[in-house]
């Protein structure tokens, strides 16, 4: 599909080219083709079962950990297929990070849930990973409200506290790619707006793909959408585009709630 | 209308009249037991218990004092050597080998040992072990022992492995982190209590056991901490000396079951007090 480039000048993070997915015999996605903006939002939406958490979670190669899952085709990423046997899945996921639908912190304390991820890669000392774990935690706006308690379990934090604190976890890593599954859809709308916020700032630092089912979240926060259905990339482009001037009827009647 | 809701308070009566008394039935078989138990244990209960060796034949007095030592390292060791291979077992299962074939075959060869008779483990210890390393021991013992608790740490242990969510194992490995250390470092310390009540109740398991010590560590009449030499332990003096004609020898088999029943009984209660509020997600 060669009407859905990016415009010119644009810098790609990330290229998917004629990507297959299959769980076991159901192909899940197929023929995807686009390009991730580099220090942008790209959101993805589209009905229940459309694949665009299946896209998501081929990024970051996810689906590895299922057998019977498999992917074909290309992710170029630095200019190498993200997809091939030979790339170390466990550096993919340091630099493509990822949080998930549910808040899932670590069953250890705040600090030590920053600190997991970051002794993986990092060899450093006792007060560099000190500032690490502050550094992290501001970035996910979340400092202020934990700074006295880093000893207490990250169980213990309220659910939207648990996701900045998820967020910050996939931060402190220092990942290029950020990839959100629905971030938002089990939290309060208090949190919900906090974790836009959030959003907003990462992206000058971040490339950052979001999966949603929240069309108006999608329009409020994102630069680029995608809009899917049934396993396949319906339209593509930037998210002014999408939901003032949609190109395909599907897109418009989406949008529009005409069905999903 | 009005008839069929009548029948239908009267089938729950009945039901629950019936479970009652099944209820009360197995009450009362096991309050019956501790009730003999501890009005027989304590009578005799004295501070000569920990203090004296087991007597000889027709002698007056003694205590317990090798067989309590004798049992407890026996038991020691036996959890040294199960609960590290228990718990890294049960990790390959729940983590590693979901499907593979090696993986089921180990499940089946566990739940064959999980209720394989224990004096056939007994057996097998005085076969492979007792009789090529030159005579009775503890460490037979410990062995035996051991080898009827790893099935049951295996167990539990995957078991709870198995009940952590898949998106804290996803997160896991979002982050980039290797399969053994989010084993380790995460979902295994996810389960952590229930992972623990597990290895307890295995040893509260084993330390009733009788007939895989009497062909391994056999019984020691001394006192003795040498694991290489036969040793003395509460099941095997317990099962001897309530066979015997001696009261002072009954009276004391009445004491070391009493202390049995009271440790196990600890473990059992211990743990649930300790884990009860532990484990929320």
């Amino acid at each position: 599909m060669p009407d859905q480039a990016m415009p010119a000048g644009e810098k790609v993070a990330l290229e998917v080219r004629n990507l297959d997915f299959f769980y076991g015999d159901f192909k899940g996605l197929s023929n995807v083709n686009l390009d991730i903006a580099h220090k942008k939002v790209t959101a993805f939406i589209g009905p229940s079962g459309c694949g665009k958490s299946t896209l998501l979670r081929t990024f970051n190669r996810m689906y590895d950990l299922y057998p019977g899952q498999r992917a074909e085709g290309q992710i170029l990423f630095h200019g190498k297929n993200l997809l091939d046997r030979s790339q170390d899945v466990n550096l993919v996921r340091a630099r493509i990070g990822m949080v998930f639908q549910k808040p899932t912190p670590f069953p250890m304390t705040i600090y030590e849930n920053i600190a997991f991820g970051v002794r993986l890669y990092e060899r450093m000392s006792k007060s560099a990973m000190d500032d690490r774990v502050e550094w992290a935690l501001n970035k996910a706006a979340l400092w202020s409200e934990v700074k006295d308690k880093l000893d207490q379990s990250g169980l213990s934090l309220s659910g939207g506290q648990q996701q900045r604190l998820c967020i910050a976890r996939a931060v402190a890593v220092k990942p290029e790619i950020v990839l959100l599954d629905e971030p938002t859809s089990a939290l309060d709308p208090i949190s919900t707006a906090k974790i836009e916020e959030l959003i907003n700032e990462l992206k000058s630092d971040y490339t950052i793909a979001i999966v949603t089912h929240n069309m108006q979240q999608a329009a409020r926060i994102s630069d680029y959408t995608a809009f899917m259905y049934l396993g396949e990339l319906i339209e593509f482009n930037e998210t002014g585009t999408i939901f003032m001037r949609p190109g395909k009827k599907q897109t418009e009647d989406y949008i529009t709630g005409r069905f999903g | 209308m009005m008839s069929l809701y009548t029948r239908r308070i009267w089938l729950n009566r009945i039901g629950i009249t019936l479970s009652m008394l099944a209820m009360s039935l197995g009450l009362i078989a096991l309050l019956w037991i501790l009730w003999t138990l501890f009005s027989r244990g304590f009578a005799v209960l004295s501070w000569d218990l920990f203090t004296q060796d087991t007597p000889a034949p027709s002698s007056e007095g003694g205590g317990l004092r090798n067989a309590i030592v004798g049992s407890g390292l026996i038991l020691l060791f036996s959890m040294l050597i199960s609960t590290p291979i228990g718990i890294l077992a049960g990790i390959y299962l729940a983590e590693f080998g979901r499907v593979s074939k090696f993986a089921s075959f180990t499940r089946f060869m566990t739940d064959i040992m999980l209720s394989a008779p224990s004096i056939v483990i007994g057996l097998f210890v005085y076969a492979l072990f007792v009789t090529t390393t030159g005579g009775f021991s503890g460490w037979a013992g410990s062995l035996a022992l051991a080898l009827i608790a790893i099935p049951v740490v295996v167990r539990t242990t995957e078991n709870m492995l198995k009940l952590v969510p898949t998106s804290l194992r996803e997160a896991a490995f979002a982050v980039g982190a290797p399969r053994w250390k989010v084993s380790l470092k995460v979902t295994l310390r996810a389960v952590k209590s229930g992972v623990v009540t597990g290895v307890l109740l295995a040893m509260a398991r084993i330390t009733g056991e009788t007939a895989p010590l009497l062909f391994t560590a056999l019984n020691n009449q001394f006192f003795s901490a040498n694991m290489a030499k036969p040793m003395a332990n509460l099941p095997v003096v317990i099962f001897q000396f309530a066979l015997s004609p001696y009261d002072n020898w009954v009276n004391l088999a009445w004491s070391g079951a009493l202390l049995i029943a009271l440790l196990v009984l600890a473990v059992n209660i211990g743990v649930r007090v300790v884990f009860r509020n532990k484990d929320k997600h």
